[in-house]
Parts: C-alpha cells; sequence; structure tokens
C-alpha cells in the first residue's frame, strides 16, 4: 500500500513537522515513534506524560431511549444500567462467543451513548450496528472526529490547566468538557496503564489542542511503538492478536468484562450473541486461554513463536510479545493449553530454533495506577 | 584504523592488523532500526557469504544481520549481552557485532568504500 491511499488522521501534518516516523496502520499513515524513540517515549510517558493521536479509531454516537436495550443484544455487558457519566470496557461477540471487536461505551445521558471501538474494525462494526439495531436507534458514526489520549501521572496536571473539573474526574468518568474554547468529550482512561485521559475532539480544532498540550513541559508526542510496548505492559489486550472472533471472552481471560447482570445467573442473564457457548465455557472449562508470559533470558518473545512443554510438546503461541522497557525485560501474552496455565507453570518458546524458557506471570507486568480518588 | 568499507545492508566492516575483519553497522543503520534491546550473535565457526549471522532485537521489532563475506567468526562483542543500547550509542565504535577471517582477504577492498556508501543513503533519501 502506497502512502497516498492511507487516510490521515487531522494532526499528520503535526507529526511530520514533529518528524515522526510514519507506517501504514489500519489504514492510515501514523506515526510509529518521534525523534525520541520508542523507549524514551515509553519511559516519559510512565514517569510524566504522553500525548497520542489515536484518531485512527472509531467513535460512534447511539441515541433514543432503547439505545442501551440495543446495545445490550450485542454485548455480554450492563448498559441498561451504565450510570451517566460513566464509561465501561465492553466487546461484540459473534454467535459462536468470539469476540468481533472490543470498545469502549460511555453514557452521555439524554439516552445518548458514546462508543470508541477499534480502527481497523470501525466500518464493520457499523455495519454490524446498522444491521442488528439500525430500527431501535439512531446510529451516527463521528469517524471525522479526532481522539487524543494524555496519559501518564502527570496527565492530570495538565490537562487541568485548561479545564480544573477533570482532576476530580476518577477512573473510566466521562464528561463534555470544554477544552481552549472548544465543546470535547474527555474520559479518565487510556491504554498504558497509567492515570490519564481520553479527549474525543472535532477535527478542525484537534491541532490547537495538540500544540496546547505539547507545549506544556511534561508532555511528549507519543507514538504507536510506545503505545503498544506501554499496553502491553499493562497485560491490556489488542484486538487481533489477544483476542479476535476465533477467541471468547472465556479464552481470551476477559470474564472480569462480562457484567454481573449478563452472566448465567444475572438479572439480564444472556441475550447477547454466543451468551450459551461462553456460559458453558465458564462453567465447564476452555481447551485453552490467555495467560501472561514472562521470558527468562534477555531474548523478546515475539508474536507467533510457538510454546512447548518440557517434553518438547507444543501447547500454544504467542499473541503479543517484546521489550517492557519499564520493566527492563521482555513480556509476553499467549494462548496455553489451560493445563498449562498455572501462575509459575515453566514453558518455552522456540525462537529462531532455539528454546527460550518463560513462565507464566501475572498481568499487569507493571501496576496499573489509575485514579480512582 | 584501516579506512571502513560498507555493504548495502548498512554493515560496516574494518580490516584490522591481525588480518581479522570487524564487522557493526552503521549509524543509519541503528537510527532506523531504533532503540536495541537485544543482540544475538553468531556462534564462532564458518558462514558463508548472505547466512544469517546475528539478530537485532528492537523493542518493536528483529532485523536480521547477513554475513558480509564468506569467513570464520572468531570472535564476538561480549558486551552487548549486557548492553545492547551500546549498537545505538557508539555504532562504529562499542557497539562492534563480531570480528572474523575472510576465506578471500582481498575480498574487503571491493565492497563499497566511504564515498559509494553515502551516495547509496543519499539515493535511498530520494527514492
Amino acid at each position: 500500500m502506497t502512502t497516498e491511499t492511507l487516510a490521515k488522521t487531522p494532526l499528520h501534518a503535526l507529526h511530520l513537522e514533529l518528524g515522526a516516523r510514519m507506517v501504514p496502520f489500519a489504514g492510515y499513515d501514523m506515526p510509529v515513534q518521534y525523534p525520541l524513540g520508542v523507549m524514551k517515549e515509553h519511559l516519559h510517558t510512565r514517569e510524566a506524560a504522553g500525548l497520542f493521536d489515536v484518531s485512527h479509531m472509531g467513535q460512534i454516537i447511539l441515541r433514543g431511549p432503547q439505545a442501551a436495550a440495543a446495545l445490550e443484544r450485542l454485548v455480554p455487558v450492563d448498559i441498561v444500567d451504565l450510570p451517566v457519566g460513566m464509561q465501561r470496557y465492553a466487546m461484540f461477540t459473534d454467535d459462536q462467543g468470539g469476540i468481533l471487536d472490543d470498545l469502549m461505551v460511555a453514557n452521555l445521558g439524554d439516552d445518548t451513548l458514546f462508543l470508541v471501538v477499534n480502527a481497523a474494525c470501525k466500518h464493520q462494526d457499523l455495519m454490524h450496528l446498522q444491521l442488528q439495531i439500525a430500527s431501535q436507534c439512531q446510529i451516527e458514526p463521528c469517524f471525522d472526529r479526532a481522539l487524543l489520549a494524555l496519559q501518564g501521572p502527570q496527565a492530570v496536571d495538565v490537562l487541568a490547566r485548561l479545564a480544573p473539573e477533570v482532576a476530580k474526574m476518577t477512573f473510566m468518568q466521562f464528561a463534555p468538557v470544554r477544552l481552549l474554547g472548544v465543546d470535547c468529550f474527555v474520559s479518565r482512561s487510556g491504554y498504558t496503564g497509567e492515570d490519564g485521559y481520553e479527549i474525543s475532539v472535532p477535527a478542525a480544532h484537534a491541532e490547537a489542542l495538540a500544540r496546547s498540550l505539547l507545549a506544556e513541559p511534561e508532555v511528549a508526542a507519543i507514538g504507536l511503538g510506545a503505545r503498544d510496548s506501554l499496553r502491553l505492559e499493562a497485560g491490556l489486550c489488542l484486538y487481533g492478536h489477544d483476542m479476535s472472533s476465533s477467541t471468547t471472552p472465556i479464552e481470551a481471560s476477559l470474564l472480569w468484562a462480562i457484567s454481573k447482570a449478563r452472566r448465567a445467573d444475572g438479572a439480564r442473564a444472556g441475550g447477547f450473541p454466543g451468551a450459551e457457548r461462553i456460559f458453558a465455557q465458564q462453567q465447564q472449562g476452555v481447551a485453552s486461554k490467555r495467560v501472561g508470559l514472562l521470558p527468562q533470558e534477555r531474548v523478546p518473545v515475539r508474536e507467533g513463536a510457538e510454546i512447548v512443554d518440557a517434553d518438547g510438546n507444543v501447547i500454544g503461541s504467542v499473541c503479543s510479545g517484546g521489550f517492557g522497557p519499564t520493566l527492563g525485560a521482555p513480556v509476553a501474552m499467549g494462548y496455553l493449553q489451560s493445563s498449562h496455565t498455572a501462575l509459575d507453570t515453566p514453558v518455552w518458546a522456540m525462537v529462531r530454533g532455539k528454546r527460550v524458557a518463560m513462565k507464566v506471570a501475572k498481568t499487569p507486568f507493571v501496576p496499573q495506577r489509575y485514579y480512582r480518588g | 584504523m584501516s579506512e571502513l568499507r560498507f555493504t548495502v545492508e548498512h554493515e560496516w566492516l574494518r580490516q584490522d592488523a591481525d588480518g581479522l575483519v570487524t564487522v557493526g553497522i552503521t549509524a543509519y543503520a541503528q537510527e532506523a532500526l531504533g532503540d536495541v534491546v537485544f543482540v544475538q550473535l553468531p556462534d564462532l565457526q564458518n558462514y558463508a557469504e548472505g547466512a544469517e549471522v546475528a539478530v537485532l532485537e528492537s523493542v518493536k521489532a528483529a532485523s536480521n544481520i547477513a554475513m558480509p563475506l564468506d569467513g570464520e567468526v572468531l570472535e564476538i562483542n561480549p558486551e552487548l549481552e549486557a548492553s545492547p543500547e551500546l549498537v545505538n550509542q557508539d555504532p562504529l565504535g562499542q557497539g562492534w557485532f563480531f570480528r572474523f577471517r575472510p576465506t578471500n582477504a582481498s575480498a574487503v577492498a571491493d565492497l563499497l568504500d566511504q564515498a559509494a556508501y553515502e551516495r547509496l543513503l543519499n539515493a535511498n533519501a530520494d527514492a
């Protein structure tokens, strides 16, 4: 794919001006790193604040008195009782319980829901919504809005200079906030394991906001390279790698994301695609599931590496892997036969024909530091 | 120190006084790769030109290093195991990878010289 056919976010010119190295990602020409480099960008985010352009992600608004009930037919998550001003993690499932995409859902009040879905899935997600629930609510894609993420322990100090009220928000709260005179949506959340915010801003105002945030001494521009290493250290799944339509939430170790009200013994049990299979798996267990893996040597173990047991039998494979700059060591996640998923179980990855010892490990690999008030 | 030679894969070679040739990657290559976090170095043995002798792992990806000429690897840089960042910090010095004895000693001189390598970089930049 040549760059001419790639879409550009509203911050594209700014990325070039900042000296970013651009790569194709989900049909967009995106910054993978800036002159600071992946390692320093990663560390800077954990120590101060990083600004990410995630405008390639899809933003969709659902409106109408039936919107929450309608969305509940597509996700195993409690949307009906999602309080106004709160955001919740969810996933679209298919009839086999496979994950079609993962997303964030926020309740804006006035029968309005705000969704953020993955870039690579957004057109398919929109079609899914239109096919399944268009008769029950209004569906408005806002693919031209920009999305900025400001992440890190000093994100709060930076954003509160523009809007003091954001300092009072807690993890997963969501609010309309005026920034530089522009109506934005702000959530206290992110994809790094750090405290921080995601800011939905109209495209025409995105660059001014980004420049204003970058002018603050704590803030550096951070590319997709560090975004990946940050989320991996935080144990957060990447759609298409750590979960897909061929894995269920149970296999992906995302049972925590299935709301109590929607479980087999819940007040509104089931009623989402694949519920029977997901409930059966929850009760009877699964053949393989996602776990954290810590290589015991310095060599990074990448996605696709086979995992074997002590006898050399293949028992799974790595779904995400790389180097964790904060940990100062390689980190990975993989799918393993359930018999080998107990913490500290020794397993081996095959890297260029050689065995690399690994241990099944807890995620996150570095502590999450969300602000819970 | 003798004049450096280069390959199109952005390796540098230096003919040392003891007849061995030291190999590393250029400043351009380390810049393109980004932060190096692990280097897998070759075994002490014969390799054919083009054989994969080393692997450089950056935070994001792995890159193969090819043997620049037929020869026998006799020494590897022991510092890189604990300090792979030397490849970024001092690519032409402390970040060297290995030393080898070329099967054909005169083949080194046939590789790109500094001027030819710079023309290659300029051509890449214009492409």
